[in-house]
């Protein structure tokens, strides 16, 4: 009986473990080509890079701030819109839904997040993009057009337009977190709220108000990880226009935005580098945020952790 | 002679979880061909000792024995040896039933075959019938081979894995507390067939239930704390124990 | 005393309703998206959008046949390299993964879940588009293959682990070795869950357009070879809905509601695959 399986086993492992320094040689070739492409814009641009409003290739001026604002703004206003109702409907679900009803409205929350973010971008051209500007954004302008949330010309294309569209699209992720979180709350002080003659408003109030905010705030930076880095839908209704403006009816720029329209525009290889510059801070923006996000999550609902990422 | 009487012969086998001592100098013999039953309150070591045997005990990190356990002349133990060539002739059936869920009837006792080297699909049918045969389980499921492993019920998915667990043709059989988790008819059932085995094969049954110590086996290994008090045929053990420890658990003082 | 629950009991209606409200215009966008998707789609919606390749514009007719193929061969070759480093990877991790190795492939995998399919774009561009002086649909597979992996890899250990140890044992007491147990009797048990992992992966990157941007690049005709710029749908329904011509909407909407039907097809089977093989 002798020694012959182990060699296999052996090789079986180190053959997997092969498999998986390959998943791990990526990762770090992603990182690698990011930086070495970069490295030209970020030697001779430097920190003008993210001080600078001005983005002219055509001058070879590459300041890129107004799409840092305009990311940041972009998804800022989506997580605005989306917190408030992902988690209201989150609430509703498991509070107060039937339970015939629990599983379709998951379902139907699901196969939103399965939509590919050009056909959120096409209905945002065409129906939402209208919509918002002949009922909302055309309407405000008239009557509250000197505050500078809503100043300037409507054209329809605009940053609130992509905050619109952008919290429909992380609207499921907060909600099925935030129903993971909900879940976690123990029954028993649930009822004991109840049983002291509180109110189903009260006791959400109280128990869940106290239970789950860290496991939401959580949920918000997942969502906030997911919005940074959407492109298309952002690029088909944002007005891609770099300035940096208050008001939200005004068109902007993200920086998905910038690299999905200019990549194969880009003439010279300084126009290039500082493109895949603005991919590269995009990429540890997303890390940075999933990493927090999922800390917290980690720390207070295991389970939920697991959706970071898309 | 001693080496053909016994199947196996344990000498002097300790066992430790990191720091912690869990079996302490067990030497013992096992007969060919009957049925040993190993019995101690909970936390005896009973299902650690079995375990070594036929070295699953190794899954378990941290795990690590001194001693020698003899079968076949040689210490299966020993680095020498390969595990899973023992593991082919020394069985095992676990206290929860665990066919494999994704299997057919038929392919759960056939996957030991197709793996340990039958290639025909003549002598595979053959074995899995004949396995079948000797579990009892064959009339119940000879029309319906292709249902899947669970779902059948608890004491036929139990006799089913004893049917996997004889299709390789093994020479013991360790049965791990085999009827704790089911009902007393399905138990009855088992304790049936292990007598009927005991003719063919060594079987080795860890048991906390003494009235089926009693009923099923030819020798009785007490175990307390990790070692062996006592072991006898199991009529004496059970009318005239030799050790006062032995009555006590008999008579029900403790576990 | 009335007054009080009275008001009490008045917030409570009221944040009842905002609650239903909230789960209402959540829902809400779904049935507007597909109610446009069909309504808006229906025009141009006729077998030769399937059959045709795309003509110029105001000339009627033409389709998206090319993309269609297309979107099937550049997923098809992310898969091929994907599938088997995520499964494997997966394997590892699940059986053999407790040390600081398999920490940080999972770190490096969580990592990478999160990056946004546009950085998986330059990705390409840099890896093969670069050197190669030419869009590529072996340049859009590799970007595509950096957005399935990590999915796989995460649904690979999570179904894996999922296998009970007392299958594992029983089958190792039979005397399988080690490699065999894992192969074929813990990733059988296991293979429901990874195949829908591997679906719903697959039907994530159907519907990418970013990272095919500038490394497929999209072509208005057939394919030539794997190392030729090549269509794809979800490009397709960019380009058409992006540009000034309204017969060419129509045809953004038609081929979204070929996309939609394809993701749609995949996801929803995926989870009935999970369900039907109990």
């Amino acid at each position: 009986m002798k020694l012959r399986g182990n060699i296999k086993d052996f090789l079986f492992e180190k053959t997997t473990a092969l498999f998986a320094l390959g998943v791990l040689t990526l990762t770090l070739l992603l990182f690698g080509l990011l930086v070495r492409e970069s490295l030209p814009a970020i030697r001779k641009i430097g920190a003008s890079f993210a001080t600078n409003t001005t983005w002219d290739p055509v001058l070879e001026e590459f300041g890129a701030l107004p799409f840092l604002y305009g990311t940041v703004v972009s998804s800022f206003l989506a997580i605005l819109i989306a917190l408030p109702l992902g988690v209201g409907a989150a609430i509703f679900i498991n509070e107060f839904a039937p339970e015939w009803l629990k599983t379709p409205i998951s379902f139907l929350a699901e196969l939103l997040a399965a939509i590919p973010s050009v056909i959120y971008g096409l209905w945002g051209i065409f129906v939402l993009v209208p919509i918002l500007r002949d009922y909302f954004m055309k309407p405000v302008s008239r009557a509250l057009g000197w505050i500078p949330l809503f100043q300037g010309p409507v054209y329809g294309p605009s940053m609130l337009a992509a905050g619109v569209l952008l919290s429909i699209m992380i609207l499921p992720f907060i909600l099925s977190v935030s129903r993971e979180v909900l879940a976690t709350v123990p029954r028993v002080q649930k009822e004991a709220v109840l049983s002291l003659g509180g109110t189903h408003w009260e006791m959400i109030r109280i128990v869940i108000g106290q239970h789950c905010i860290p496991g939401i705030f959580g949920a918000t930076i997942l969502g906030l990880g997911r919005a940074l880095g959407e492109t298309m839908a952002v690029t088909m209704v944002i007005g891609n226009r770099p300035d940096i403006v208050l008001s939200l009816f005004q068109p902007g720029y993200s920086m998905a935005a910038v690299i999905a329209n200019e990549f194969t525009e880009a003439t010279g290889d300084l126009y290039l580098s500082a493109l895949v510059e603005i991919g590269l801070v995009l990429f540890l923006l997303t890390i940075v945020v999933n990493f927090a996000a999922k800390l917290i999550l980690n720390r207070f609902t295991p389970a939920a952790s697991k959706r970071t990422g898309r | 002679m001693e080496a053909v009487e016994n199947a196996i012969e344990v000498k002097n086998l300790s066992a430790w979880f990191g720091d912690h001592q869990v079996l302490k100098e067990i030497t013992m013999g096992i007969r060919r061909n009957s049925v040993t039953s190993v019995m101690g309150p909970s936390g005896c070591g009973k299902s650690t000792f079995i375990r070594c045997l036929n070295r699953m005990h190794e899954l378990t990190p941290g795990f690590r024995t001194t001693g020698e356990v003899l079968f076949d002349g040689r210490n299966v133990l020993s680095e020498e040896v390969d595990p899973v060539l023992l593991r082919r002739k020394v069985g095992m059936v676990f206290q929860q039933p665990n066919p494999f869920p994704r299997m057919s009837v038929y392919d759960n006792v056939a996957v030991g075959l197709r793996f340990n080297g039958k290639r025909s699909r003549a002598e595979i049918a053959d074995t899995v019938e004949k396995s079948f045969r000797m579990a009892a389980l064959w009339d119940e499921v000879k029309d319906h081979l292709d249902r899947m492993g669970p779902s059948l019920s608890g004491g036929q998915q139990q006799r089913l894995c004893i049917a996997r667990a004889l299709a390789v043709e093994p020479e013991v059989l360790l049965m791990d507390e085999p009827c704790s988790a089911l009902d007393p008819v399905s138990t009855g059932k088992i304790e049936e067939l292990i007598e009927d085995l005991s003719d063919r094969y060594t079987i080795v049954v860890v048991t906390h239930n003494m009235q089926q110590a009693a009923r099923i086996s030819d020798s009785v290994a007490f175990f307390l704390l990790g070692e062996l008090i006592e072991m006898d045929k199991s009529a004496k053990i059970f009318t005239n124990p030799a050790d006062k420890r032995t009555e006590e658990y008999i008579t029900g003082r403790f576990g | 005393m009335k007054s009080v629950s009275y008001r009490r009991k008045a917030t409570d209606r009221i944040m009842k309703a905002l609650f239903l409200l909230s789960a209402f215009l959540v829902i809400l966008p779904l049935f507007l998206i597909f109610s446009d998707l069909l309504w808006k789609g229906a025009k141009e919606l006729k077998w030769s959008l399937l059959t045709d390749l795309p003509r110029p514009v105001g000339e009627p007719g033409g389709g998206i046949a090319n993309g269609i193929l297309g979107t099937l061969t550049v997923a098809g070759l992310a898969m091929a390299g994907g599938i088997p480093l995520a499964v494997l990877s997966g394997i590892y991790l699940a059986e053999y993964g407790k040390g600081a190795f398999a920490s940080v492939v999972r770190f490096a995998v969580d990592l990478l879940a999160g990056v946004p399919s546009i950085i998986m774009g330059i990705f390409g561009y840099v890896l093969w588009v670069l050197p190669m002086k030419r869009f590529s649909a072996l340049a859009g597979a590799s970007a595509l293959a950096m957005i399935f992996l990590p999915i796989v890899v995460r649904t690979t250990e999570e179904m894996l682990k999922t296998v009970p140890v007392p299958v594992r044992e029983a089958a190792l007491a039979l005397g399988i070795e080690r490699w065999k147990t894992t192969l074929f009797i813990t990733v059988r048990t296991a293979s429901a869950g990874i195949i829908t992992g591997i679906l719903l992966a697959m039907a994530r990157i159907l519907g990418e357009t970013a990272p095919l941007l500038f490394t497929a690049l999209g072509n208005q005709f057939w394919q030539t070879g794997l190392d030729q710029p090549i269509a794809a749908v979800p490009l397709q329904v960019f380009t058409y809905a992006i540009s000034p011509y309204d017969d060419w909407h129509d045809k953004a909407w038609a081929g979204a509601v070929v996309l939609i039907l394809l993701v749609l097809v995949l996801s929803i089977g995926a989870r009935l695959l999970v369900r039907t093989r109990r």
